[in-house]
């Protein structure tokens, strides 16, 4: 069972509150495709992802990332119960789309960076040591079916 | 994953960028990596203060961005850029490689944050994989 302090919480909350799914589901998913391009061996319907240009114009691209943040939003919204929540969301990643658990730190890390980004300095050390703990969780519990 | 002539010349025209703030990004990037991942903590037990602004952080942080910048400069051959630093990790510190990795994602996540319209995701790739060919330069002669 995950423990969150208050703290904890509310460092989430407060993130979160200051992101944008359109905006930073959209880069983040950017990012993992051009900085590992190896991520793009799952995005064989997406058409072009031949630069990084192509990849961060591509409408299947934005559209997936905003997704992906959706699904994000649930883990926040519950995060006593991540695991419960993406019960559907592991069996999807792991048992049909097969993906490489490695991947969701991939991406995780995509995501820690674009959202550095966004907030600039008040992505203190302290946010990011919760924000990197969120991360973990949640790629845990979406690879949990393969344990 | 070898540094193509794009990545060398993308690295090179960032780091001129961003060489100035190199000690406050040094200091930023080693703090967090000591804030966010404790374990790293281990191999500086002998300090007094290992909290994030403290003078021996600030002071081995600018240790370590001379190397990145030397290593910079000598981008075209970086085995024989880091030999010696190599034999230094292997033999005498024996930092376990794969903390390479969470001090360049902490580097990463810092120049993003300080130069958020400059660090693009072509910068990202170029850099990521500067650090993970200094990385493994750096593990070299371990075994």
């Amino acid at each position: 069972m995950v423990e969150w302090s208050d703290a904890e919480h509310s460092a989430i909350s407060e993130v979160w509150g200051k992101l944008h799914i359109d905006e930073i589901g959209p880069q983040a998913l950017g990012r993992l495709l051009i900085v590992y391009p190896w991520t793009q061996r799952y995005f064989g319907s997406f058409g072009d992802l031949s630069s990084a240009a192509a990849i961060l114009g591509n409408p299947k691209v934005s559209s997936h990332g905003k997704v992906v943040l959706g699904a994000l939003d649930k883990a926040v919204k519950n995060l006593e119960n991540i695991k419960a929540t993406y019960s559907n969301l592991s069996q999807l990643h792991c048992d049909k789309l097969n993906v490489d658990p490695d991947n969701f730190r991939l991406l995780a890390d995509c995501l820690t960076i674009v959202v550095g980004i966004k907030l600039g300095a008040s992505f203190s050390p302290q946010v990011q040591c919760t924000w990197q703990k969120l991360m973990a969780v949640v790629a845990a519990a979406l690879s949990s079916r393969y344990f | 994953m070898s540094l193509t002539v794009q990545d060398i010349s993308v690295v090179k025209a960032f780091w001129a960028k961003i060489a100035s703030r190199s000690d406050d990004i040094g200091a930023e990037a080693f703090g967090r990596m000591l804030t966010v991942y404790p374990q790293t903590k281990t191999y500086f037990s002998h300090w007094a203060d290992l909290s994030p602004g403290s003078a021996s952080v600030k002071k081995h942080a600018k240790v370590i961005m001379g190397a990145i910048a030397d290593a910079v400069a000598k981008i075209e051959d970086l085995p024989a850029a880091l030999s010696q630093l190599s034999e230094l990790h292997a033999s005498k510190l024996r930092v376990d490689p794969a903390n390479f990795k969470i001090l360049a994602h902490n580097i990463i996540v810092t120049v993003a944050m300080l130069f958020p319209a400059d660090f693009t995701p072509e910068v990202h790739v170029s850099l990521d994989k500067f650090l993970q060919n200094l990385a493994w330069c750096l593990a070299e002669r371990y075994r």
